[in-house]
């Protein structure tokens, strides 16, 4: 079983959709890792998708920011197809996005001060005022005062400006990381496991961090993750990504109802989130290895 | 049968050329999209000035020191040498001719590959494996812009200026030696210099110091831009990075000497 899209115009821009993905391949060596993905990412919601290691979760969000280019398929952010833009094209459609990394990614030789505002210094003609059309550079006592207000934002000490990545803890480089990642008002926010490594009590933390972004910015969120607790806990719509396709996607109340072999066991070995019952007879595989793409 | 393990054995045989004619290719396509990047806005004079720093200024001390020995110690052997036929004074010319032609460069570009190169193969990997290149990227900064560019034009400018600086440093040595410790007469060391010494010569190693300095920078870039596999990719990576600077430096030194005396010939002083 795999999950089927509605049949729309992807090319068309969508109020309901940010991200279109069609038929996404992507093959590393002989290793054939994406099979044929199809995926909508819904408009100001929170999109989790689900899957085993090394299924190809972090390789699907590469693709959406035009890190990776699929073998073929499409990828349509806001009715416009990324994949066949240049490196220069595509830097225009990544202003649009930012990115959380599963180890937060902090340029280690700069402090937290310069990598927060390390793209505002980069596209300075944001920030405060940004929508007022007047494209001027912001001046380093702006740029200071909005790397103040992140981290007054994400519960940052400020003593924390001046150090460097290596003195933070795990937690707070995630948050930095995330700091960074607002900083230019991304209309997409991309998580790449972001609870990896850290307690419960930080887990639920970031969450929260998660759900009040989402619920103050507005912002598209794309959180890739394991962890079905925080995945019930925060997802709008959640998706499972097993053997290189999507197999189910949905709200979690129809993820709780799924008739997906894999993607009960998946749920419930982890013992955090109960599913709806379903009798053993009308469960249905997922696609195995051997079988044909569609 | 016998067709089949032919086939293979010639696979196995034309591997190691195939994977040198591919890493040649993606060093071309690395320095075409350097140049491409590089007059691309925006321009980042202040990254510029910092990788400046690090490749140039920051070697001054150790170029400074091993020019100093070199022609401290190839002046001692001239002289031990030339002596046989009387003919010491020209240890000077000779020297700078060495110097200026060859040693400068050869010897600047190696001790800037061992130093900077390795260090930005070390920093570029390390940066490639905790995603911080990625990162760059997902900011809508091209990373070859940022990180490569730079890098390469630091390599490009302060390669010549620092192996001019080991000429004068290396003639320094050579003089010391010579005059002050061999009693070489001061006036004939620098007049057989003055004599022997054209701009040809000077002109010759500046054009093959820029070379090995884009040449080892765009492969320590390379190898650190590739890195993979973690604390020891970053290693390998070193060392490649060095190994393979080491290689094609002196193997290019030997062609673009071949090509320099064949269209640029010395009109005085020895051909």
């Amino acid at each position: 079983m795999v999950w089927t899209p509605p049949a729309e115009d992807i090319f068309r821009r969508s109020e309901q959709w940010h991200v279109r993905i069609r038929g996404l391949h992507k093959t590393f060596g002989q290793h054939q890792v994406l099979r044929g993905v199809d995926l909508d990412i819904a408009r100001g919601k929170i999109n989790v998708i689900i899957g085993g290691s090394g299924q190809g979760k972090s390789v699907i969000i590469k693709h959406i920011i035009g890190l990776l280019k699929p073998d073929r398929g499409h990828i349509v952010v806001d009715g416009e197809d990324i994949v066949p833009m240049s490196e220069y094209q595509l830097n225009r459609v990544r202003r649009k996005f930012g990115m959380l990394f599963q180890y937060a990614a902090l340029f280690d030789s700069l402090t937290v001060e310069e990598n927060i505002l390390f793209p505002l210094i980069e596209h300075g003609l944001r920030g405060p005022g940004h929508n007022d059309g007047v494209r001027r550079r912001m001046s380093r006592a702006e740029m200071r005062q909005v790397a103040l207000e992140q981290m007054d934002k994400l519960r940052l000490p400020h003593v924390l400006l001046r150090k460097f990545p290596s003195e933070l803890s795990g937690g707070q480089r995630k948050r930095v990381g995330l700091a960074r990642a607002l900083v230019l008002r991304p209309e997409i926010l991309l998580y790449d496991e972001p609870t990896t490594g850290l307690d419960p009590v930080a887990t639920k933390n970031v969450d929260d961090m998660i759900r009040d972004i989402s619920q103050r910015e507005g912002v598209t969120s794309v959180v890739i993750s394991h962890d079905m607790a925080s995945t019930f806990r925060i997802g709008d719509r959640v998706s499972m990504l097993y053997e290189g396709r999507i197999v189910e996607s949905g709200t979690p109340d129809e993820i709780r109802r799924s008739r997906h072999r894999y993607l009960r066991l998946f749920v419930e070995t982890s013992g955090t989130v109960q599913l709806d019952p379903v009798p053993d007879s009308e469960l249905v595989d997922g696609d195995g290895p051997g079988e044909a793409p569609r | 049968m016998w067709l089949e393990r032919l086939a293979r054995l010639c696979d196995r045989l034309w591997a190691p050329v195939l994977a040198f004619i591919e890493a040649v290719g993606e060093h071309v396509l690395l320095l075409g999209h350097t140049l491409l990047w590089l007059v691309r806005p925006p321009y980042r004079l202040g990254v510029l000035l910092e990788a400046m720093v690090f490749v140039g200024f920051e070697s001054l001390f150790i170029v400074g020191l091993i020019s100093l020995f070199v022609g401290a110690v190839f002046a001692l052997q001239l002289i031990s040498a030339l002596r046989t036929f009387q003919a010491e004074s020209f240890v000077g010319a000779t020297v700078a001719l060495a110097l200026t032609r060859e040693l400068a460069p050869v010897f600047t570009s190696i001790v800037i590959a061992a130093r900077a190169g390795a260090g930005m193969a070390t920093e570029l990997g390390s940066m490639r494996i905790t995603e911080q290149i990625d990162a760059l990227a997902t900011m809508a900064v091209n990373p070859i812009q940022y990180l490569v560019v730079p890098r390469v034009v630091a390599g490009v400018i302060m390669v010549p200026l620092l192996s001019m600086l080991f000429v004068a440093s290396g003639m320094l040595g050579a003089y010391v030696v010579a005059v002050g410790i061999q009693n070489v007469d001061r006036g004939v060391f620098i007049e057989n210099t003055r004599w022997f010494l054209d701009i040809n010569d000077i002109l010759q190693g500046l054009c093959k110091a820029t070379v090995f300095g884009l040449t080892l920078t765009l492969i320590s870039c390379y190898q650190g831009y590739h890195a993979r596999g973690g604390a020891k990719g970053v290693g390998v990576a070193t060392t490649r990075a060095v190994v393979g600077s080491f290689v094609t430096i002196l193997v290019l030194d030997y062609f673009l000497t071949d090509l320099w005396l064949t269209f640029f010939p010395k009109t005085r002083g020895p051909r």
